[in-house]
């Protein structure tokens, strides 16, 4: 077996980043979907990380990783807060019903 | 094989085999804790790279935070005593096809490029380096993301409130 490089690093944050588009297009939970996004900007984060570290950018690479962490968590406190208005709007939160912008 | 790629090996098994049960787990609440085992194994990779702080970040916002403030999502959006929670699928088989397409295209890619590796030299801790460039170099984006979480929770506090007071 080869020895673990940068290569295996990209190759697992692919495979993570398929998942997580995998989940949002098929997903009709809207919550779901959101743990599509979740595992897509892990998969980025995975590669910010693995760049810094087989690379020549000291830990610039690592403080983006962090960023995009805070932004994750704005952006889940956001979208719950979304995800329920629209419960309290339709009583569902299936994305594929969801077409009118109100009741 | 040395002790470094049996526990990346593992690391990355843990990985991909939790976020596949993610997105096809029939069942909410269980995909939400595979979701844990995912974020873990992704703060095993940083470990493995070398980010140590990152790591501790990914496990104490991830999971501390966005996995709970999911599962509250979950519990407050599904009838929980209901025996079918909502679930369902759409666009399987066109889905599958463009995400292999999507995902052959992306490893091709990683294994046919040729990248300059060479290991980076990298403090033994990385704190106090990432501490220094936050208020040095990146000062800015620094506030600005503080910024930007105030609004951020401001805003969702007031949009979940449960009843408009009138003016």
């Amino acid at each position: 077996m080869v020895e673990v490089g940068l290569t295996h690093f990209l190759v697992v944050s692919s495979i993570l980043f398929s998942f997580g588009l995998y989940g949002v297009l098929t997903r009709k939970n809207a919550i779901l979907v959101l743990m599509g996004i979740e595992l897509m900007l892990n998969a980025a984060n995975i590669n910010f990380v693995a760049f810094s570290r087989y690379g020549n950018f000291g830990l610039n690479g690592q403080l983006m990783a962090l960023f995009v962490i805070v932004l994750a968590a704005a952006e889940a406190a956001i979208a719950l807060a979304i995800v329920l208005n629209i419960y309290k709007t339709f009583g569902h939160v299936n994305v594929d019903e969801i077409d009118n912008l109100k009741e | 094989m040395s002790i470094y790629d049996f526990i990346f090996y593992l690391f990355a098994i843990l990985t991909i085999v939790s976020a596949l049960m993610v997105v096809s787990s029939d069942n909410i609440v269980r995909s939400a804790f595979y979701l844990l085992a995912t974020f873990f194994g992704v703060s095993g990779l940083y470990v493995l790279l070398g980010a140590d702080f990152v790591a501790v970040t990914q496990i104490m916002v991830y999971i501390g935070g966005i996995l709970i403030l999911l599962l509250f999502g979950v519990m407050l959006t599904s009838n929980i005593t209901h025996v079918e929670i909502k679930k369902g699928m759409k666009n399987i088989v066109p889905a599958i096809i463009a995400i292999g397409v999507l995902l052959g295209a992306l490893i091709s890619m990683m294994f046919n490029t040729k990248w300059k590796e060479q290991l980076a030299e990298l403090p033994q801790t990385t704190s106090y380096e990432l501490g220094r460039l936050l208020i040095t170099d990146y000062v800015l984006i620094f506030e600005l993301l503080g910024i930007l979480l105030l609004i951020a929770l401001i805003g969702a506090a007031s949009m979940a409130r449960r009843d408009k007071v009138e003016d």
